[in-house]
């Protein structure tokens, strides 16, 4: 059993499954010599014409550019910058119809040619002298992508850490009516060849392939003659059928071995390049002139010289047309690419980029509008013609029920839009359009899922770093608060509310030692003892003073009972109001008040009288008090009570005395007040 | 004598196997996804409150604990069929009546922010920018579209705008391509 690089060596092709064999239609253009375009009035340039993120600019409105100079300049590995294509002026930085189906405005650059179509300075490698980095280096600089259509950074794909066995150089050009890379080959082999020389000078295969479909047979003499003298770059011719250039059918075709899902060519040590890109690496690398025009088939039968054009990267599909002698039809459609994978152009103003092979315009007899779709008749020739074995079926079941979990179980991913399945159905269903929308719905759900993800990462990030502050503050007053007591402690100075505290209740321990009652006896004792001597002196000098009084008093003492009767009223009284009292007095202290009934109970009969008068006497006086001067201290204001009602058994004479003084005394305080 | 021997025998099996499975079940024990866990997967993430919660993870303990599901006007009738699968309860439709139709961000008109914080604070994921007195923005790339920071703003200058649509987020459009060919 031979090896595989042995059978390749040998010549051995395999096969892919499915395809189909669309007319191909290449020969209105294939025979024709490459023509070149006018320089066109405006070119517009998307800044970003790969797959990627779009360079930073380097120019501003009204500058002069020369031809080939970058307008914008990588800051990273996945960026591409974009070039001049000729000397002119930057009119504007504006927003331009892009060239994707979706037809959403882009950031463009507008270039007015100024005719000159002076180049700027040109600095050609010798790409013996030099390493492969200032080679990778230069390809990124002069702006290459993949021109195959999906446009990847070709530094990144000539750049590869692996190892590589293979180099496949892509020349199958599938697609019906493109025949762009077929005029190249014949225009230019030995200058495709040295790109691949220098591919290979990057990657180091083992060989190259070049697979060309064998409708080409100008093509495959002139790069076979162009390879003649390199005896590991085998030039291989496979059969015509769609889509044999599809990068993973290529490989099956050319090695038997297939991708796995979701991999890369690169990771079973193979790396492919378009036939276009080996010039244009070729270009780059050995004239310094990088990617600012590329060749595009001009097609359909609208026009009246279909050929391939050299057309300036930027140059208004208009123009195109145009030089090719474009009749336009009523409702007519200009699609960019090919009809198997192109899309309609929604309106003429749209630019050649990097990534454009074809721009077709047929007619609607060439290629009629698709039919109304039906109902799937589950015939199954989309699953016999689709070249990644899917089930084109259960997806299009699966698409339309917006299943995504099952549609990423039945490998859509895999599908590589090449729209086989779409040809060959017999109900017209766009199958491939139900696959790009769920893919793309697939993409939105993931990047969702992605946010959605960092979004939680972030709030629960924000909610740590809340509870963390939280805890800081806290621990901070906590610490702050021991620091001040202990530095009180240290300085000596108690706590001025625990002293003040600790002050009151010694003094509240004092008082209710006081209360106890003996020693409210013996103070009343003796403060009934002093009014007495008080009193007696008092009398005694009233007495001198004023003989009329003591002869009036002397009458009250024989009249013992009118004065009991008297008092008695006075003592209903003086209760009426110090109910009055206390109810105004919430102040007042209950024991105090209560201390002057105290002294009645102890005082005998005609004290008691004598001194209920007194009290009753003092209340009032005290309400006036206490209504102007809360504040005032109701024993206070009974001690005049106090001191007059002290008299034991001629007590009669004094109460009276006492009775005129208490009233003399509250006229006094009237009078005061 | 037999029956004892064999009943011993398979007392001794019963036990055997027993504390084997016993063991395993112990020792090889899966670690399931807790059930919170899998609906806060489940929820969008925007931490808007909508639901009535402060943020998605109440939510999700809240649904585990007997919630209605379809208080989630950001995740849609998506969020709450997938909901309605794993809790197995009938999907409802969504309790609010608005529900946005574009997803959108929060824009700060620079010039008229005077610098307060206020929906620094509110923003429930970090992802307004700014100091205090000094100018705020919001970072597009995380902002969730909850607008909570638009009510706390004293001067009014926080826009919601919907997101633009790119190539790279645009959605294919059907029978924008004719692949038929004749014959």
């Amino acid at each position: 059993m031979p090896s595989l690089f042995q059978q390749i060596q040998a010549g051995a092709l395999w096969d892919f499954h499915g395809g189909v064999h669309p007319p191909v239609r290449k020969t209105q253009t294939s025979s024709k010599p490459i023509a070149n375009l006018p320089l066109p009035d405006r070119l517009y340039l998307p800044v970003r014409q790969h797959i990627g993120v779009a360079g930073q600019l380097s120019i501003t409105t009204g500058e002069r550019v020369l031809k080939g100079q970058a307008l914008t300049f990588a800051d990273n590995s996945m960026v591409v910058p974009v070039h001049a294509p000729t000397s002119g002026t930057i009119i504007a930085i504006t927003e331009h119809t892009s060239p994707h189906p979706s037809a959403l405005p882009e950031t463009v650059i507008v270039l007015e040619p100024d005719g000159a179509d002076e180049w700027r300075p040109r600095q050609p490698l010798n790409i013996v002298s030099c390493d492969n980095q200032t080679i990778l280096e230069r390809i990124q600089d002069n702006g290459i992508a993949g021109m195959g259509g999906a446009g990847f950074p070709t530094h990144l794909k000539a750049g590869m850490s692996q190892p590589v066995d293979y180099l496949i150089i892509n020349a199958v050009e599938c697609e019906p009516y493109i025949s762009a890379d077929d005029a190249l080959m014949q225009e230019a082999p030995t200058t495709i060849v040295k790109g691949i020389d220098i591919l290979c000078k990057l990657l180091n295969p083992k060989a190259v392939l070049i697979g060309i479909e064998d409708d080409k047979p100008i093509a495959i003499a002139a790069l076979k003659a162009a390879c003649s003298q390199r005896e590991h770059y085998y030039v291989r011719e496979v059969p015509v059928k769609y889509p044999s250039g599809g990068e993973k059918q290529l490989i099956q075709l050319l090695t038997n071995k297939e991708v796995p899902a979701g991999r890369r060519p690169a990771d079973i040590g193979i790396v492919m390049q378009n036939v276009g890109t080996a010039f244009a690496v070729a270009q780059a690398v050995l004239d310094d002139h990088p990617l600012i025009s590329r060749i595009v088939t001009v097609t359909g039968e609208t026009l009246v010289h279909p050929q391939n054009v050299h057309a300036l990267i930027g140059t208004p599909v208009a123009a195109l047309l145009d030089f090719c002698g474009f009749q336009a039809e009523q409702r007519q459609k200009v699609i960019m690419g090919g009809p198997m994978m192109g899309f309609t152009l929604p309106d003429l103003s749209v630019p050649v980029v990097k990534t454009t092979n074809c721009i077709l315009a047929p007619t609607a007899t060439e290629l009629p509008d698709a039919g109304p779709e039906l109902d799937c008749i589950r015939c199954s020739s989309c699953a016999d013609a689709c070249p990644a074995t899917l089930l084109p079926q259960q997806l299009l079941w699966y698409s339309k029920a917006k299943d995504h979990d099952k549609l990423q179980e039945y490998n859509l991913a895999d599908c590589i839009e090449c729209g086989a399945c779409a040809y060959v159905c017999p109900s017209e269903i766009p199958l491939v359009q139900y696959y790009r929308i769920a893919k793309a719905d697939i993409r939105e759900q993931q990047r969702e899922a992605l946010k959605a993800e960092q979004a939680k990462a972030r709030f629960e990030a924000r909610n740590a770093r809340l509870e963390a502050e939280k805890q800081a503050r806290l621990a901070r007053n906590q610490q702050l608060a021991a620091a001040r007591e202990q530095a009180q402690q240290q300085s000596g100075a108690t706590n001025a509310v625990a002293d003040a505290l600790t002050r009151i209740k010694t003094k509240q321990a004092e008082h209710a030692a006081e209360k106890t009652r003996e020693q409210i006896l013996a103070e009343r004792e003796q403060k009934k003892q002093q009014a007495r001597d008080y009193q007696a002196q008092k009398a005694a000098s009233a007495k001198q003073d004023e003989p009329t009084q003591g002869a009036l008093s002397a009458d009250d003492s024989s009249a013992t009972k009118n004065a009991a009767v008297a008092a008695a009223i006075a003592r209903a009284k003086a209760k009426k109001e110090q109910a009055a009292l206390t109810a105004d007095t919430a102040t007042t202290n209950a024991s105090d008040t209560e201390q002057p009934g105290n002294s009645e109970a102890i005082d005998p009969r005609q004290a008691a009288v004598a001194a209920a008068i007194a009290r009753a006497k003092a209340k009032k006086e005290q309400a006036a008090l206490t209504t102007d001067t809360a504040t005032t201290n109701a024993s206070d204001t009974e001690q005049p009570g106090n001191n007059e009602a002290i008299d034991p058994r001629q007590a009669a004479v004094a109460a009276a005395i006492a009775r005129a003084k208490a009233r003399k005394a509250t006229a006094k305080l009237e009078g005061e007040e | 004598m037999t029956l004892i021997t064999a009943l011993l025998a398979l007392g001794v099996l019963a036990l055997l196997f027993g504390a084997l499975l016993g063991y395993s079940a112990i020792r090889f024990k899966v670690e399931s996804d807790p059930l919170v866990e899998q609906i806060d997967d489940i929820l969008p993430q925007t931490q808007c409150g909508q639901c009535g919660y402060p943020g998605c993870r109440p939510y999700a303990e809240a649904i585990a604990n007997g919630d209605d599901i379809n208080k989630c006007p950001p995740g849609g009738e998506a969020t709450i069929k997938k909901l309605a699968e794993l809790m197995g309860v009938e999907a409802k439709p969504l309790n609010a009546a608005q529900e946005p139709a574009v997803k959108r961000v929060a824009f700060i008109r620079e010039d008229e922010c005077i610098g307060c914080t206020k929906c620094i604070q509110a923003c429930p994921v970090d992802a307004i920018l700014g100091a205090s007195k000094l100018m705020h923005t919001v970072i597009a790339e995380e902002c969730t579209g909850c607008d909570l920071c638009v009510e706390p703003c004293p001067v009014d200058c926080i826009d919601m705008i919907p997101i633009p649509v790119t190539p790279e987020r645009w959605k294919w459009d059907l029978q924008a391509i004719p692949v038929k060919l004749v014959e």
